[in-house]
């Protein structure tokens, strides 16, 4: 009995141990694990940043109500269910989007007897206006809208015609010539509509009035003409502000107009934007109507933006084109919230590209013709109409067109922008902005912030280490060690408070200062150290075997005393007494107070622990028959130090750098504080930055999930894991490849 | 002469000295950092006199200033005209003071920089009061008189000892208001709360019926009730405590009636003696420890921060302890050393290396929204569309740390294994017993200090942590602490607040940030303090192992 249970017993000790083992061994695998993870998780986050875009075809069906007329307009609402189509005969017909089935059809108030000579779409285009102009000289706005109401917790959407500035058609020409080319900007308070008849181009801008007392709005109006231009006119255009407008012609002419003023517009350049003999087709703003697309008959879209250049001129520059394919471009569309825009051939071929990222996304041939073609809002899906009467419904899939590896790393010309730059500017408050997404100003700043903080670490620790591991007496290196350790420990966010609001006004006071230390207490110190020989022998024996350091402590002080105060008469002498004016006005160099050389300090103060520490172990862990060797044949110590020590232990020196440059890299909080988080790319030591890792804490909380922009900030995660891990493997090899050295010696 | 230099420089010494002096120098910049700190922050709670200046303005008039003198500024006569200021030819240095004149709704701004040469005389007076209030920070001026429901019951002389005996009165009214509203009424809606999501869990599951809407209507009238209650409690109270009010009188003559109710301390510094200003002191430390911030976080004590701190160090080393130990166990006792240690090796060493802000990436990616998305999603369905704990809280900040604490722990403990004398181990396999055995009972027990002091270092790592931190978890004001007494009282859920994310957000996201800054050195060197307490400690027990096994092994 007793033996069975002590047979239990012991089996269940063996059963003990190894599920002991098998756990031990799981947790340590856990730690490569837990490093495999973060990597992965962060490439899996940035990867669909990669994947290409698609589109397919979900459902074709036949026109809905061709009785109305021929298609001027197909568009949709924002959850891609119900579609509008305008025809020429003044119908709007509303359309189940997936099955085609029409839902409403309603007719626009066209007066009678007047036919409609012209359409456009009103800018902005996402606000869902039409302007007709019609043969008599009138004209009709309308507005498409869309009521969303959950009744049974299912969504109904119920369209509605609305009409902006009143049913009753707007009389634009007296004379009653009929409009052959309208285009208007819709808004709440100015409207402008420019109509062209056979003989002028006339700017029509009506501002709303609200009358104190009643509620009806009186239309203020202003009209002005502007003559036809001899080479006709292909398109026109006006931007959502109502500010500038455009007149194309087909021979490739596009005059560019000032209307701010709207009873007096200026003519303010035109110019040939197509090489001889080719012509217009097509021509749409991108979205917020700071560039014109403009698309000709051999399948080039360009895209031209009004840049102001340094002369204080505005004048419309190209900065890019599109070869979409060999067959004239017969329509474009921007996308209503990027700057992205579909381009639809002479052949039935549709493009989908990006202006920013200068990708294309999708290039699929559709039909054989196609007439008329609407981009969702959301820019997720497509409805086309081709010429045998058929409306193809496709899915788009398209999360991330603004980034490619050019847009991240190489300049790009953005839209205003006098030439192409490095410009990191992920958010504003408004819809049409344009993110700009380079790296490089983050990476720039990065390496400057870890440069100068290297400059500052790099001697200081190494010196240290040196002086410590060799020449310090060990009962005070016991001390010492400890000491700089703990510099490490401090929190970084208590020296990045320290930097930003002690240490960045105080040098900006004491700049002058700040350079007569360096000099000054060097010099001092050698001084005092040429001097300590002519010291009497008993003195010098008590302070001898390596005590001299603390010697320096009370001499470094006062030399630092003598500096700032001999620091100000100096720059009265030789700077006006000002080094930070003298900067500026005799070098053109500016000065921020939150500045690289701030940063520099700082950070260098919490990277030099990092670096002695490991610094210190290798050449400590020197072996000792090596440099009594050296000695006994004579060397001096310093000789002995810097052609056998530090030869030695060279390799664990570089990688103490390594390691520290490395944690100077990542490091978040100083550089946040310590900086004016500019991205700017100025070399100058009295200029901020804004590096990666502070980027991300700035960016990170207010990033939408799974956006372009949260993938980007994981992408620079991801780039600084990859530096710091290739760093630190590296580092990790030297090091163990060193221990072996100096065991095998 | 030259021959001696000649042969100094030869032998080698002129290096050595500057080796020295760079030990020296970062040596002096530790003790200059920390005394910066202690200094600064320590002045935060010692009460300043008050200075009543009378003073020459721009365009001449003699106005008298009342305020505390905060900073000077010396300006060389260039930098000065440089940035606005007249100069006459003899004058070589422009002298500025930064003075707290306080009395911010009266004159817009807490500070205010006057010119040494336009003082025509400084003095301290002893009846300068300064009053510290709940709203517009601190008031300097004088005591005119107290008031009771409207009635001047105090002038004069007589004031100042009445004054202070109804502000007593309005502290302890105060604190009962306070105990109701974060305490009572934060229960009762702790628990109204519960109510709705348990209605919402019941409809989701199909299982809302009368029966039920009985049952939680019953207790939802109990607790309206005890809301009410309460709610008529405070009315009673706001009443009393708003009925008493004191006059004061500024420096440019106009008055101000404060009421009790927003004053949080009232005192007079130039009449204190030395032993009243260590009181007042203490009694600033006190505050600062044990209360909630006022005025967004710029003023009051930093107790939530110090809470949560403490919460978050508690729950990471909950996590860390065993996975560090375990790893480390692997790496010493039971891995084979070679091509898999060396690869452990390196991990340990990347996870050591990799820039904390990369945690906080990883943690807020994976742990709060595909984790605590999906927790949320199978358990929490009832508080659609409000996360639980798919948003940043307690627990995934934790966790991160833990993350990131990880190899300090490890490299720690296998110090400590790696010193315990490999006879120990032999000597117990030789008895018989299992390797487990082994571990548990000779080898674990003492390495037990080495794990003691990777933990210390562990902890004090986190306590200064920022970075990841503002991504997954920590706010500039909690409304409630993570631990409290409604039940599951430990909310892991929650955000919380944190002495190192409150220096960075009080020190340069708060719109006061002059006013604020003592309150951040104040900070610093609590945070300073414990860390390298922390430290401190971690060494002194790493040195005692060291001897010990150095003993065992002679």
């Amino acid at each position: 009995m007793e033996n069975s249970s002590n047979q239990y017993y012991q089996q269940w000790r063996l059963i003990k141990d190894s599920m002991a083992r098998y756990g031990v061994i799981a947790g340590g695998m856990g730690v490569i694990v837990a490093v495999v993870m973060i990597f992965f998780y962060l490439l899996y986050v940035v990867f669909p940043l990669f994947l290409p875009a698609t589109a397919k075809p979900v459902g074709v069906y036949e026109m809905p109500e061709k009785s109305a007329g021929k298609t001027l307009l197909l568009d949709m609402e924002e959850q891609n269910e119900v579609a509008a189509r305008f025809t020429d005969s003044g119908q709007v017909v509303f359309f189940d989007v997936a099955t085609g089935k029409t839902i409403q059809q309603q007719a626009v108030a066209i007066p009678a007897g007047a036919k409609i000579l012209s359409f456009s779409q009103g800018s902005p285009i996402n606000e869902g206006a039409v302007v007709y102009g019609l043969s008599d000289g009138r004209a009709v706005v309308v507005k498409h809208q869309y009521d969303v109401s959950y009744p049974n917790n299912k969504r109904v959407i119920t369209p509605s015609l609305m009409y902006p500035l009143g049913e009753k058609a707007l009389v634009l020409d007296e004379g009653g010539k009929p409009i052959e080319q309208i285009s208007a900007q819709i808004s709440e308070q100015v409207s402008t509509i420019i109509s062209k008849s056979a003989t002028e181009i006339r700017v029509t801008s009506l501002e709303k009035e609200q009358s104190l007392f009643a509620d009806e709005a009186t239309l203020n109006r202003t009209d002005a003409q502007i003559s036809v231009p001899s080479e006709g006119v292909a398109d026109i255009l006006v931007d959502k502000e109502g500010q500038n407008l455009y007149v194309a012609s087909s021979n490739g002419r596009v005059a560019f107009y000032d209307i701010s003023d709207k009873s007096s517009p200026v003519l303010k350049q035109a110019q040939n934007v197509l090489e001889k003999g080719q012509q217009i087709t097509s021509v749409a703003f991108l979205n917020g109507d700071l560039s014109l697309m403009i698309g000709d008959s051999t399948g080039l879209v360009s895209q031209w933006t009004i840049v102001r250049e340094s002369s204080g001129r505005s004048l419309m520059q190209k900065i890019r084109s599109f070869k979409v394919s060999d067959k004239a471009v017969v329509a474009i569309k921007g996308e209503q919230r990027r700057k992205g825009f579909l381009i639809v051939d002479a052949i039935g071929n549709i493009g989908i590209y990006h202006s920013t990222s200068e990708k294309k996304l999708i290039n699929k041939h559709v039909s054989d013709n196609l007439l008329s073609v609407a981009l969702a809002p959301r820019a997720n899906a497509l409805l086309m109409q081709s010429g045998d009467g058929k409306i193809h419904f496709w899915h788009v899939d398209n999360e991330h067109p603004e980034v490619s590896f050019k847009s991240l790393w190489q300049e790009v010309w953005y839209e205003s922008y006098p030439k192409p730059d490095y410009i990191w500017q992920s958010s504003a408050s408004n819809n049409d902005f344009e993110p700009k997404y380079s790296l490089i100003p983050l990476v720039f700043g990065t390496m400057k912030a870890a440069f100068y903080a290297m400059l500052v670490a790099m001697p200081l620790a190494l010196m240290s280490a040196i002086y410590t591991a060799y020449f310090m007496a060990p009962s005070m290196r016991q001390v010492v060690k400890p000491a700089i350790e703990i510099m490490g420990a401090l929190p970084t966010v208590i020296l990045g408070f320290l930097a930003g609001l002690w240490l960045a006004p105080y040098i900006e006071e004491h700049l002058a200062g700040l350079f007569s230390f360096i000099i000054i207490v060097p010099l001092i110190v050698m001084l005092f150290s040429f001097a300590w020989q002519f010291m009497p022998r008993d003195i010098i024996e008590k302070y001898a075997d390596g005590w001299d350091g603390a010697l320096l402590i009370p001499v470094i002080l006062i030399a630092g005393w003598f500096a700032l105060s001999v620091s100000v008469p100096l720059e009265a002498l030789f700077f006006n007494g000002s080094l930070r004016e003298w900067f500026k006005n005799e070098l053109g160099i500016g000065y921020d107070q939150r500045n690289a050389l701030v940063v520099g300090i700082a950070m260098g103060f919490a990277v030099i622990p990092t670096i002695f520490s490991i610094a210190e172990d290798a050449i400590f862990s020197v072996p000792k028959h090596l440099t009594i060797g050296s000695l006994a044949l004579g060397a001096t110590p310093w000789q002995t130090m810097y052609k056998i020590v530090l030869l030695t232990a060279s390799p664990g020196i570089f990688s103490a750098v390594m390691i520290g440059f490395g944690r100077a890299v990542g490091e978040t909080m100083i550089v946040l504080m310590a900086t004016g988080n500019t991205p700017v790319m100025d070399l100058s030591v009295f200029q901020g930055m804004r590096t990666l890792a502070a980027n991300i804490a700035v960016e990170m909380p207010e990033s939408e999930v799974d956006s372009s922009h949260y993938r980007i900030l994981f992408l620079a995660a991801l780039v600084l894991f990859a530096f710091t891990f290739v760093f630190n493997t590296l580092a990790e090899v030297i090091r163990q490849r060193l221990r072996e050295k100096y065991s095998s010696l | 002469m030259q021959n001696m230099i000649r042969t100094w420089f030869k032998s080698g010494l002129p290096w050595v000295w500057l080796n020295a002096a760079a030990v020296a120098l970062c040596l002096v910049m530790v003790i200059a950092v920390l005394g910066l700190v202690v200094v600064r922050g320590v002045g935060h709670f010692w009460p300043s006199s008050v200075q009543e200046y009378s003073y020459i303005e721009d365009n001449g008039s003699i106005k008298s200033l009342i305020g505390e003198h905060v900073d000077s500024s010396v300006m060389t006569a260039a930098m000065a005209i440089s940035s606005g200021h007249k100069m006459t030819k003899d004058e070589d240095a422009l002298v500025q003071y930064l003075v707290k004149t306080g009395n911010r709704d009266l004159i817009g701004t807490d500070f205010r920089w006057i010119l040494q040469r336009n003082i025509k005389t400084q003095q301290e007076p002893e009846d300068l009061m300064v009053i510290e209030r709940r709203e517009w920070g601190n008031f300097y001026g004088r005591l005119v008189s107290v008031k009771e429901n409207g009635r001047v019951i105090a002038t004069g002389e007589q004031a100042w000892p009445v004054a202070q005996e109804k502000l007593d009165k309005a502290l302890l009214i105060f604190k009962e208001i306070v105990r109701l509203e974060k305490k009572e009424i934060g229960a009762v809606n702790y628990q109204l709360e519960r109510l709705r999501l348990k209605q919402r869990k019941l409809e989701i599951d199909h299982q809302w019926n009368a029966e039920a809407e009985k049952d939680l209507a019953s207790e939802k009238v109990v607790y309206d009730e005890q809301y009410k209650k309460y709610q008529v409690q405070l009315a009673e109270l706001y009443q009393k405590v708003r009925q008493d009010s004191l006059i004061a009188k500024i420096d440019n003559g106009s008055e101000l009636e404060v009421t009790f109710a927003k004053i949080v301390k009232i005192y007079q510094p130039n009449a204190m003696n030395f032993f009243q200003r260590i009181g007042y002191f203490f009694g600033k430390a006190h505050e600062f420890l044990t209360d909630d911030p006022r005025e967004s976080n710029t003023e009051g004590g930093i107790f939530p921060a110090i809470f949560g701190t403490i919460m978050m160090v508690i729950m990471m080393s909950i996590i860390v302890t065993p996975f560090g130990v375990i790893a480390a166990v692997y790496l010493r006792e039971y891995a084979k050393q070679g091509f898999i240690t060396r690869l452990i090796r390196i991990a340990v060493n990347n996870l050591a290396g990799v820039p904390s802000i990369v945690y906080g990436v990883f943690g807020l990616g994976f742990f709060v929204y595909i984790l605590g998305g999906n927790i949320d999603k199978l358990f929490f369905p009832e508080a659609a569309p409000a996360p639980v704990y798919g948003t940043p809280g307690l627990l995934w900040a934790s966790i991160t740390l833990a993350l990131l604490t990880l190899p300090v722990v490890i490299v720690s403990t296998e110090e400590g294994l790696s010193r315990i004398p490999k006879s120990i181990r032999e000597g117990s396999l030789a008895l018989g017993a299992t390797k487990f055995e082994t571990l548990w009972q000779t080898v674990l027990p003492m390495a037990s200090p080495a794990m003691m002091t990777g933990l210390i270092l562990a902890v004090a790592r986190a306590a200064g942590e920022v970075a990841p931190l503002m991504l997954v978890g920590v706010v500039k004001l909690a409304p409630t602490l993570p631990l409290d007494g409604n039940f599951p009282f430990l909310h892991l859920d929650r955000k919380f607040m944190h002495l190192g994310f409150h220096i960075y957000d009080v020190g340069f996201q708060s719109p006061n940030v002059e006013a604020a800054r003592p309150l951040v050195y104040a900070t610093s060197l609590l945070l300073v303090l414990v860390i390298l307490g922390l430290n401190l400690s971690a060494i002194i027990i790493r040195n005692r192992l060291r001897e010990k096994y150095r003993a065992l092994e002679g």
